[in-house]
């Protein structure tokens, strides 16, 4: 026999498969901000157009020092809490409802249509003149900011609750409450917490802007007050603690999403 | 209790799935349901269960389901309809929940239908972590708890492959000799039907209609594959259906 010349197959699979990185995450951000401080040590960035990062840490540690760092994150956790929990546990009951009944479904989906693309910050006066200059109108703007995803997330997640699931639960003679109780919410449970991410990283941005009428104290009126007398460190200071404070809940719901969701395939 | 389906017929507006059909169940027995597809088997099983309603026709509960009977009609679904959220033995107490039956009551039934499809191992276990043949043993495990007067199973043994399919025939045929139960079984497979049916009833395709009612006498335990007469009944079970199933699958979908 001749000899046949032997070639090994040429491998094209592989790749479509994201998989986590741990370190890389963190060394992007490390990367840029070495570059900026190299950056406007050497002069090549400009005073005016970044602070150098080493300045922003050293405000910081002097809100941190002073005391200031609590005196202003404590209002501005409390709004955010406050505003949010309100926002999205009415988000999730509205939604369900949407999700369960025909009627309440034709005449709440237009109503949440026209008033998701209204800018919040644009209601502020309205929210002053109905809930007060004090809390009760930053309580009502991060309210109404995070109900809208929140129930666009939630009839949407409830939509998608496996139908043959519920059809098991009513031939198994399960009351309508049962099934809502014991099916339809946990089955929702997925979508209504990837829906919770946007509505808290909402709620984060509408702090700022509820602060920006009557508030002496609160992140947001701090950012405010820096921007308007353009002082950079502090400005960046507080938007880094913003940053944070969004990186700290979205790892919060990542948490609660192993905890609950761990039935998932 | 027996169920009689009488006179049902059914069609979607002007589109007829089913005509005039009517059957008897009777209690002890299980009776299979073959036909071609889109002949309205499975939805003749949900008629019989109340989760759906024919155009005409009714189906009648004759007399009361025995003692102690939890919910008289209960399904074996093809794609199992497990609770994913749930362990295999919360995912039986769910049925027993609204029931109020709760706590060592409720322990009680689970250990026994669990024991009983030889699941006791894995009562902690989640759907996930199981196979499909474990996951319909968990069904019927379910679906016993409630100590059902008609168990009504559509296709459950479609959705596993050819292997796993054979040993869940055999544990049905065991848990039927221990205590027989009343079953309307769909399938398309004929071989399941001859396997596990008393009477093997014959759809025609749509509009669906009643061909034959094919007796099988052979005890349920006896039956061996190689059996001559249970080849002579599948030979038969096949001739009636293959024309069928030829029109039907020439058959344009417009549903």
């Amino acid at each position: 026999m001749s000899e046949v010349e032997a070639k090994s197959v040429v491998f094209r699979g592989g790749g479509f498969a994201p998989k986590p990185q741990r370190w890389v995450g963190v060394m992007v951000f490390v990367v840029l901000i070495a570059i900026a401080e190299m950056g406007t040590r050497a002069g090549w960035i400009s005073a005016l157009t970044l602070p150098k990062p080493s300045d922003v840490l050293e405000t910081m540690q002097g809100l941190y020092t002073s005391g200031l760092l609590f005196k202003h994150l404590g209002p501005s956790l409390s709004r955010l809490a406050v505003g949010a929990a309100i926002g999205v546990s009415i988000g999730i009951s509205v939604g369900v409802l949407i999700g369960l009944f025909s009627y309440i479904r034709s005449g709440m989906v237009p109503l949440i249509a026209a008033i998701f693309p209204i800018p919040k910050i644009a209601l502020l006066p309205l929210f002053v003149i109905w809930f007060g200059i004090g809390e009760g109108s930053k309580y009502a703007l991060i309210a109404f900011g995070t109900f809208t995803p929140t129930v666009v997330a939630t009839y949407g997640a409830v939509d998608n609750v496996d139908r043959t699931l519920i059809r098991m639960g009513q031939s198994f003679g399960l009351s309508w409450w049962s099934i809502v109780r014991k099916i339809v919410l946990p089955g929702a449970m997925p979508g209504i917490l990837s829906g919770l991410r946007i509505s808290l990283a909402i709620a984060i941005i509408l702090l700022v802007a509820a602060e920006m009428l009557g508030a002496e104290y609160g992140i947001g009126a701090y950012i405010l007050e820096a921007g308007s007398l353009y002082d950079l460190e502090r400005l960046f200071a507080g938007v880094v603690i913003l940053s944070l404070l969004g990186v700290i809940i979205s790892a919060a719901i990542g948490w609660i999403e192993r905890r609950l969701l761990g039935w998932r395939m | 209790m027996d169920i009689r389906l009488d006179g049902i017929s059914h069609s979607y507006d002007d589109f007829e799935v089913m005509r005039d059909i009517s059957l008897d169940i009777p209690k002890g027995q299980i009776l299979c349901i073959v036909g071609p597809s889109g002949c309205g088997k499975s939805t003749l099983l949900r008629f019989i269960g109340g989760l759906e309603r024919p155009t005409s026709g009714r189906v009648l509960q004759m007399g009361e389901p025995p003692e102690g009977c939890l919910n008289p009609l209960t399904y074996v679904f093809q794609d199992f309809a497990l609770l994913p959220w749930r362990t295999v033995s919360g995912n039986i107490s769910l049925v027993l929940e609204d029931h109020g039956i709760k706590g060592a009551a409720a322990q009680e039934i689970i250990d026994d239908v669990l024991a009983r499809t030889k699941l006791t191992d894995f009562a902690k276990a989640l759907p996930k972590q199981l196979s499909g043949g474990m996951k319909q043993r968990v069904a019927i495990a379910r679906a016993l708890a409630v100590k059902p007067a008609v168990m009504l199973m559509d296709e459950p043994l479609s959705a596993l492959d050819a292997q796993t399919r054979e040993l869940l025939m055999d544990d049905l045929v065991d848990l039927w000799t221990r205590q027989p139960f009343t079953a309307v079984y769909v399938t398309h497979n004929l071989a399941e039907a001859v396997r596990l049916g008393h009477k093997v009833v014959v759809l025609s395709r749509r509009p669906g209609r009643i061909r034959e009612v094919v007796n099988i006498d052979t005890p349920l335990a006896e039956r061996e594959t190689g059996d001559a007469d249970l080849e002579t009944a599948q030979k038969h079970l096949w001739l009636l259906m293959r024309d069928e199933a030829r029109a039907a699958d020439a058959e344009l979908i417009n549903v």
